[in-house]
């Protein structure tokens, strides 16, 4: 069957958005601890936690997008 | 891309992309610029249903606003304010232009969550032109309004002199990925989750597993859900981010 290096390649990318799952997990985390110290000013934050989250999860989606490239495109 | 995952041999009963596969309206094989194709069907109707949310709902501009007014003086207010919070008040004749875009993308998002139908936001091409669009008005607007103090917005002043000069091509480099990342984030996060709900759905068609992948595509969808209006709304918040740099480029 071809193309079966490339099949490896679309999973080793893959690994890529666990590492972008850990990314986002570090944000919202970090978010959370200091929103429970400090409650008051955590409503002020939500659009800084989804800007970063945001840069956190397009690099997992690139690694997805490299993914899709292997499959179809190679 | 998409041609090609019609031909690829899988055990499941469809591929998951097959539902990106862009095709004339009309039947027919070839595509031109004027081809109505379910793309741009389903372009129209988000526009359709923005028109009918935005003018037709608040035509009645009544006092205690109906139900629908309710929901497009909410959409208003929200972007609005996020406008003015993240970009300042000077940004605000901008709001036009980003109310259209978070209009359009949650539409086009929310639009092709609906069963059969075709989510336009999930193709490369859509979002790319929206970033353009976006990366095209911030930069002449950068310019327009700050003339070369614009540059300032690479060469970073409270950096030791020496690393300057290797930060602003860190800069430089990072301003042209803008609007690679901002369109990929978009459409890489629909496709993904309508591919996933597609591999989910695969599943059903195996008895054993059947209940279990229904539940788990229950729960996709309520996710998709989420991530549709997130999504538009983390555009439109970096659209107005990099508004910001634009107007006050000083680091």
């Amino acid at each position: 069957m071809e193309g079966d290096l490339a099949h490896i390649g679309a999973g080793l990318a893959a690994i890529g958005s666990g590492a972008a799952a850990i990314g986002v997990g570090n944000v919202a985390g970090n978010f959370l601890s200091g929103a429970l110290r400090n409650p008051s000013a955590a409503g002020g934050q939500t659009a800084t936690l989804f800007i970063g989250i945001a840069f956190a999860e397009a690099l997992g989606i690139f690694s997805f997008l490299v993914a899709l490239l292997l499959m179809f495109a190679v | 891309m998409a041609t090609e995952a019609n031909g690829e041999g899988t055990g499941l009963v469809f591929h998951p992309m097959d539902q990106f596969i862009v095709k004339p309206l009309f039947g027919g094989d070839t595509i031109n610029w004027y081809t109505p194709t379910n793309v741009s069907l389903w372009m129209v109707l988000t526009i359709v249903v923005v028109f009918l949310l935005l003018v037709v709902g608040t035509r009645g501009r009544a006092i205690v606003p109906s139900r629908v007014q309710s929901v497009a003086e909410l959409a208003y207010g929200f972007v609005h304010k996020m406008v003015e919070d993240v970009a300042g008040k000077d940004a605000l004749k901008f709001f036009p232009y980003i109310m259209t875009i978070f209009m359009f993308v949650v539409f086009a998002n929310f639009l092709g969550l609906l069963p059969m139908s075709f989510s336009t936001t999930s193709h490369f091409a859509v979002t790319a032109i929206l970033a353009i669009a976006v990366f095209l008005t911030v930069t002449i607007v950068g310019f327009v309004k700050n003339g070369t103090k614009f540059l300032g917005l690479f060469w970073v002043s409270s950096a030791p002199l020496a690393l300057r000069p290797v930060l602003a091509i860190i800069e430089l480099i990072s301003y042209f990925v803008r609007p690679v990342s901002h369109c990929i984030r978009l459409a890489g996060n629909i496709m993904a989750g309508h591919a996933v709900i597609k591999v989910f759905a695969g599943f059903a068609a195996i008895a054993a597993i059947s209940p279990l992948s229904i539940l788990a595509i229950t729960a996709m969808y309520g996710l998709e859900t989420l991530v549709a209006f997130i999504q538009a709304y983390v555009f439109t918040i970096l659209t107005c981010v990099y508004l910001k740099d634009a107007l006050h480029p000083s680091h």
